[in-house]
């Protein structure tokens, strides 16, 4: 899609501070030199083009009551499908990425309640004969990223 | 500690919180794919939840002070903005001055996440964990070496995991 100086705008400045109050388009589109109307639109158009996954909040998963860990895999490349198979057939395990690495599988376990963390670890170790190296946060130094285009 | 360091429970690391309320959670749940594209997007919701958008509103607000929602807006596809190299930089820093480093290196505008991770010595010395976006790998090599230059000797050995296949993306959900 091709984006013009008002969608580079709106993508830069408005990845955060979206207000809470009554016309929270309105607000947010006068602060931008827009009507409600146009940010309204101009936001619908991005979402359908996909140059935005989303507009909303953005929710802290772990302040969400659940719990969440990321694990990693050293899986020899002629195993690799089968074990993809075992690990992505769990509900729990959010994304999965393949990474160039001895350390080639990468995923995301979300639970429900903490101890099923390691359950899952366990079930995924018996059912692919593999080690799981789990690697939950101990500290985050997190600022967010913007993205400027 | 600061308002995002992990409470250690159990299992190591694990970041425990109380599990929000019903009222909260139907909120989450009828927000976390996005807000409506109306004029009064909250009280579109509230009515959508049967309670008032007062309520609604003053809940949103209290989950953005609480740090439980991060932030109000739109979250861009960073491949379709042209950031199509992400490469997962990791560290062996010492343990004592992590904080200190993993708050510098946070700040960075090129870094979208830094955690400290346990190691799992011997085959991962690596504990400190920064994504790395650009357009190309060369953008993500460059941004890495500057990452180097700022911990300095405190970079005891480090590598970049280039992401080379999706094999499974449903995203971070509650589910109903």
């Amino acid at each position: 899609m091709l984006m013009d100086s008002v969608d580079r705008t709106i993508v830069n400045r408005l990845q955060g501070g979206f207000p809470v109050c009554e016309r929270p388009y309105a607000e947010a589109a006068a602060e931008l030199g827009l009507s409600e109307d146009e940010l309204i639109r101009r936001v619908e158009a991005l979402l359908a083009a996909g140059t935005l996954t989303r507009f909303g909040p953005m929710y802290h998963a772990e302040r969400l009551g659940g719990a969440l860990t990321l694990a990693a895999m050293k899986i020899p490349p002629q195993d690799f499908e089968r074990v993809t198979a075992i690990v992505n057939g769990f509900p729990e395990v959010a994304h999965n990425y393949a990474r160039q690495h001895a350390f080639n599988m990468w995923f995301v376990l979300a639970t429900e309640v903490p101890e099923r963390i390691e359950q899952v670890i366990a079930e995924i170790e018996k059912a692919s004969g593999y080690r799981v190296y789990d690697m939950p946060k101990l500290e985050e130094f997190y600022v967010g990223l913007r993205f400027t285009v | 500690m600061n308002a995002h360091a992990a409470k250690v429970l159990g299992h190591a690391g694990f970041e425990a919180a109380a599990v929000p309320d019903p009222v909260d959670r139907r909120i989450v749940l009828a927000t976390q794919a996005g807000l409506p594209r109306v004029s009064r997007p909250y009280h579109a919701i509230a009515e959508q939840l049967g309670i008032s958008a007062d309520e609604v509103m003053a809940r949103l607000r209290r989950m953005l002070e609480t740090g439980v929602i991060r932030r109000i807006g739109a979250v861009p596809n960073h491949y379709a903005l042209g950031y199509r190299a992400n490469g997962m930089s990791v560290w062996d820093v010492p343990e004592d001055r992590i904080r200190e480093l993993g708050r510098r290196i946070g700040e960075l505008d090129f870094v979208s996440h830094c955690y400290h991770r346990p190691r799992h010595l011997p085959e991962w010395p690596y504990n400190l964990f920064a994504m790395v976006h650009g357009r190309d790998r060369a953008e993500v090599e460059a941004k890495v070496a500057q990452i180097a230059v700022l911990l300095g000797e405190a970079d005891r050995g480090h590598t970049v995991l280039y992401s080379t296949r999706i094999l499974k993306k449903t995203g971070l959900r509650l589910g109903s």
